[in-house]
């Protein structure tokens, strides 16, 4: 579904990723891993066109995407939850849920999907009218994943999606990433520096190491990799 | 007491004809973070372009509310074409360079504009058409405040409510405000934000023109230079309420105008602009983020 070929992307003058190549294939959940200033924001930031990619070519579905406007790129079916979350602090928890549905018409299917995304997250329909920027870490990346869904994409990209939350709610977002995956056939990709979460539930991950893909495999067989529990595991 | 009263009013007709330029740098501001500095001289182009339609229509034997209903029109879709030129032509390719770049640009278009117009129109004073008749139910006021004191209240009354619809309700508004916010979450969901600038830029010029046409009929005449100071002044009325801010634009140009007022009702007309900026000075200094601007806060 998504291939990039021998990316190139930076800020001014500063590479910050060079020559990644990488697949995610459509169904799949992918896990991009790398320790801080790997570049694994650049690369998301790159796909979703926000980023300027210098070199290399990014495909989607084998037709190239690189250069096009991030709002073209949304209306292609990739949405990004972006780093931080990028919750609307002065719109309430709903208008940030309809911010995502920006280019959708469908009235009926928004609403249908509002619906999906509070069974999902029931205290996300409590806290409705609420500001989003009054909400908790974890009821943002909460809002931040919803708000993505409600695009419908079918290609979902998570930058860091446990950030700073406590290990108990983490592990129910990693519980979440899954469903969503099962329920709609959503493909992941997935960038995180919890590498072990990221890599028991992903198909296969890659890890990223100053801008360069070093080493690639199932989620299975990298946790078990030698280089990888020394360096991201701590086993 | 009449003698308030009557400061009062044409404190309110100044604050509303500030109002509605000020709303074109707060919500410029709010979305790229870029003082405008070209808007005073598109509320120059606004009174303008008024001026050369309602002259051209008048000739024609026009009805005065046909003219005033076209010129009107005309000047806000020419000077949003200006705005949005302006921004296509001296702010967009400047997008990601150093903050200082585009103010300097801002500049150089305020100059450009000004001497356009000198050069295409006259640097004489014009006198303007009287677009605004003397309402017949306002002769028992008329101590107090005058006819185009109240279309120019009533008119920027209703232009703030289309205003407050718009961005409350459409999908336009609702991308200006999730832009203001945060504009690479605003590209993460769809929203082309260029497009966005693009709107703002011709909405604010839109607001300006007919703050510059409801102006030149009530004051008479009109001047190449007449955006300068009026664009400096509605400026001082954006950074007053706190820069970015829809509702203190309006305020802080509320409080100008009576301030103004007041000033030169009271003191001495000599000293009207030294009040104007004297505020400034001091809301600079004790409120820098003005009078509902919200702190500056980074987070870490």
């Amino acid at each position: 579904m998504l291939k990039l070929q021998n990316l190139r992307a930076g800020y001014g003058n500063i590479i910050a990723v060079d020559d990644v190549s990488l697949e995610v294939g459509q169904g799949e959940i992918v896990s991009l891993i790398g320790a801080n200033g790997a570049g694994k924001s650049t690369v998301l930031m790159t796909i979703s066109g926000v980023v300027s990619c210098l070199a290399g070519r990014v495909l989607l579905d084998d037709v190239e995407i690189q250069g096009l406007e991030p709002d073209q790129i949304v209306r292609r079916g990739v949405c990004q939850v972006p780093e931080g979350r990028h919750i609307f602090p002065q719109l309430t928890v709903r208008e940030n849920l309809d911010m995502g549905a920006f280019l959708r018409r469908d009235k009926k299917g928004i609403r249908d999907d509002i619906d999906y995304v509070f069974t999902l997250f029931p205290i996300l329909a409590e806290r409705r009218n609420q500001d989003g920027g009054t909400l908790s870490g974890g009821q943002q990346q909460m809002l931040a994943m919803s708000r993505a869904l409600m695009a419908r994409p079918s290609l979902l990209l998570l930058d860091e999606p446990s950030m700073g939350l406590a290990p108990l709610m983490s592990k129910q977002i990693f519980k979440i990433i899954k469903r969503i995956n099962a329920d709609h056939g959503t493909t992941i990709f997935l960038v995180e520096q919890n590498a072990n979460q990221a890599l028991h539930i992903a198909h296969r991950g890659y890890v990223l190491e100053n801008g360069r893909i070093v080493l690639a495999g199932s989620g299975e067989a990298l946790l078990t990799d030698p280089e990888v529990q020394k360096a991201y595991l701590g086993i | 007491m009449h003698y308030f009263i009557e400061l009062f009013f044409s404190g309110l007709t100044r604050g509303a004809i500030y109002a509605l330029i000020a709303l074109g740098y707060t919500m410029v501001y709010g979305i790229i973070g870029l003082i405008n500095f070209a808007h005073g001289e598109i509320y120059m182009i606004g009174a303008f372009t008024s001026y050369i339609v309602a002259s051209v229509l008048s000739l024609y034997g026009y009805p005065l509310f046909a003219t005033v209903i076209i010129a009107g029109a005309a000047a806000v879709v020419w000077s949003g074409a200006y705005g949005y030129t302006v921004e296509r032509l001296a702010y967009r390719p400047l997008r990601r360079a150093p903050r200082l770049s585009p103010l300097i640009s801002a500049i150089g278009m305020s100059i450009l504009l000004q001497n356009y117009v000198f050069l295409a129109q006259t640097s004489d004073f014009i006198s303007f058409p009287k677009l605004i008749p003397d309402l017949p139910f306002m002769d028992r006021y008329a101590d107090y405040l005058g006819s185009s004191d109240v279309v120019i209240l009533f008119t920027t009354l209703i232009v703030m409510g289309i205003l407050t619809f718009i961005i409350r309700y459409t999908r336009i508004g609702k991308a200006m405000r999730a832009t203001a916010q945060d504009s690479t979450m605003a590209m993460l969901v769809g929203i082309n934000v260029n497009r966005v600038i693009s709107a703002t830029f011709v909405i604010g010029s839109g607001l300006a023109a007919i703050g510059g046409m409801l102006i030149a009929a009530h004051i008479g005449q009109i001047n190449y230079y007449i955006g300068f100071l009026a664009g400096i002044k509605a400026f001082t009325a954006a950074v007053l309420g706190g820069i970015g801010s829809i509702p203190g634009a309006v305020l802080g140009s509320l409080v100008l105008g009576l301030t103004e007022s007041f000033a030169t009702g009271y003191v001495s007309s000599d000293y009207e602009d030294v009040f104007a900026f004297t505020l400034l000075v001091l809301i600079l200094i004790f409120r820098p983020s003005g009078l509902l601007g919200k702190k500056e806060s980074q987070k870490v």
